[in-house]
């Protein structure tokens, strides 16, 4: 009996027991039967992973460590620069490009002994709850292939349910991988901000953007957070402190925590999602926790607050797509006019879409009424966090309103996509940690998540409840 | 009720994005970008006297490295990645009138 998950797998390889060889062919041998169906991946990379196992496993035969996460697949969302390697961020403009630099995470994984396998479809640039506004066709959701996995890093979640790898990487913004992880039924996880290193991640949002794990397990996801955490001086809004530490306290149960089922964040969610969560709250009581009702009345604007904020981040940043220094150039008699019509061919309508509702929301006789006050409202919502805080340790909530939706069925109404996020924008807002948990189906048998915010920089706590959530799941 | 933005304003702020709309693109986004405006009415309706903007979540400024000399990307292989180039340079369309 071989291992399954990441970290027992490590152990193998580490040990000697095991070639990283081998695990690699059998993982490329599950992306071979199943990718075709699923188009989790936008490139599969047989070959490079290969190369990867075979001199973690030449370390090992040195007698040298390969590392924490010696000869472990792992999936990278395809908004991770990977240097010499395509970086498309799902987009047309992006096409072709191959970044000169790896990013930080990309660079730690490689150190930790980690094997890449490829390159995760996501919503161009990272913007959508679905995986379906890829300019290269929809993920489907590995439980139903008529429904989504969830957004934005779909490809992420959808190959580490699909056994494509034990682990992933993705970006969440305003829940991307938190709930595309409970759309797929595997844990995602959305750190600190500031606690990973955004250097070489493409920017959407700089104040939101946050790069995460997936795993199927609680204790894989640690592991992985454990690697790619920690300060970098590439990154100004890099917190400087050492690696978290989350295995050595992750066994050390919820006895004596205080548990607050956010109250707003409870309203418009199916009814098959609520009676897992309160399931979940009734599981983390049975362990010991004191469980209660908090209550973080802003949150309520978080949404509204989100999509003015993101988008105007976004239109900022994606003001370099300009088909100047890379990408794509469509041409044009002067170079007003290149840009306009390079914009035009290479972003996707989605992209488009939140361009122009951030440049609306920065011009001028708008951005105080709009803009601003969704900046004086994350305020406001950061404040009743910490009162909420004050109460209690950590807060529980449902991490999507629904179970996975069928494709196509919100693609027409953008407002009905962007309520996908509602649960999960509030952690981004706060800039505080939170995870989705598996904890049983919905009524209709496709997974639910059950979603555990902390304080800032509360990892730990947090990873500790997610261990008890995930042992105590139906 | 109104909508909240008019083609006029969808075309205008599609100039100041540099992006070059169809007529059904500005018309689609007219109604969407609407949709999206009047849901966050009651973002712009609240009060918020005396409550000061959060930019950033973290309590951090300024953070600066030290003035120490470090490589960089290299040119050519940057270069290597521009839709065209040339000496060294990035190449653009004319950006000024003709020269005299």
């Amino acid at each position: 009996m071989t291992a399954t998950t990441a970290i027992g797998l490590a152990a193998e390889v580490r040990e000697g027991r095991r070639k990283a060889a081998e695990v690699v062919e059998q993982y490329v041998a599950a992306i071979e039967a199943r990718e075709p169906e699923l188009h989790a991946f936008n490139l599969v990379l047989a070959d490079e992973a290969r190369a990867a196992a075979a001199a973690v496993d030449a370390a090992v035969g040195r007698g040298l460590d390969p590392g924490p996460l010696a000869g472990v697949p792992i999936a990278l969302k395809d908004n991770l620069c990977t240097r010499g390697i395509p970086t498309t961020c799902s987009s047309q403009i992006l096409a072709g490009w191959r970044p000169p630099y790896d990013a930080t995470v990309v660079a730690r994984l490689r150190d930790a002994g980690a094997v890449v396998v490829g390159k995760t479809n996501l919503d161009e640039f990272a913007m959508g709850s679905s995986t379906e506004n890829s300019a290269f066709g929809p993920t489907r959701n590995p439980h139903d292939h008529t429904r989504v996995p969830g957004g934005s890093s779909g490809g992420s979640a959808a190959a580490v349910a699909a056994g494509f790898a034990p682990l992933a990487l993705g970006s969440d913004t305003g829940g991307s991988i938190r709930q595309p992880a409970a759309l797929c039924g595997v844990v995602g996880m959305k750190p600190t901000y500031g606690l990973v290193s955004r250097y070489g991640l493409v920017a959407f949002a700089s104040s939101l953007d946050q790069i995460g794990p997936f795993a199927s397990t609680v204790a894989d996801a640690a592991a992985l957070l454990e690697v790619i955490g920690g300060h970098d001086p590439a990154d100004s809004t890099s917190i400087d402190r050492p690696p978290p530490r989350l295995l050595p306290t992750l066994g050390d149960g919820v006895g004596g925590l205080r548990v607050g089922v956010v109250r707003e964040l409870t309203d418009g969610i199916d009814a098959d999602v609520l009676d897992r969560l309160h399931q979940a709250a009734d599981a983390l009581g049975a362990a010991g926790a004191q469980v209660g009702e908090a209550s973080v009345p802003a949150a309520v604007y978080g949404l509204s607050a989100y999509y003015l904020i993101a988008p105007a981040e976004a239109s900022s940043n994606l003001s370099r797509y300009d088909g100047v220094r890379y990408g794509l150039r469509v041409p044009g008699e002067d170079v007003t006019a290149m840009y306009e019509a390079t914009r035009a061919k290479g972003f996707g309508p989605e992209v488009k879409r939140r361009i122009m509702l951030g440049t609306y929301a920065l011009s001028a006789g708008y951005y105080d009424a709009y803009y601003g006050q969704a900046q004086r409202v994350r305020t406001l919502i950061i404040r009743d966090f910490e009162a909420a805080y004050r109460d209690f340790d950590v807060l529980l909530a449902p991490t999507a309103p629904t179970t996975a939706f069928r494709l196509g069925a919100k693609t027409d109404d953008p407002l009905a996509m962007y309520l996908s996020d509602v649960c999960t924008i509030p952690s981004n807002l706060a800039g505080d940690p939170a995870i989705s948990v598996p904890f049983g189906s919905g009524a209709d048998g496709l997974p639910v998540g059950v979603q555990v915010l902390a304080p800032a920089l509360g990892e730990e706590v947090l990873f500790r409840v997610a261990a008890v959530l995930e042992g105590a799941a139906p | 009720m109104p909508s909240p933005i008019s083609r006029h304003d969808v075309a205008h702020v599609a100039r100041l994005a540099r992006l070059a709309l169809t007529d059904e693109e500005l018309e689609l986004f007219t109604v969407q970008l609407g949709a999206v405006l009047a849901h966050a009415a009651d973002v712009a309706a609240l009060d918020t006297a005396g409550v000061a903007p959060t930019a950033h979540p973290l309590p951090m400024v300024n953070v600066l490295r030290g003035d120490e000399p470090g490589p960089s990307l290299d040119r050519d292989e940057v270069l290597a990645q521009a839709p065209a180039a040339e000496d060294g340079r990035f190449r653009v369309p004319r950006i000024l009138g003709e020269a005299p």
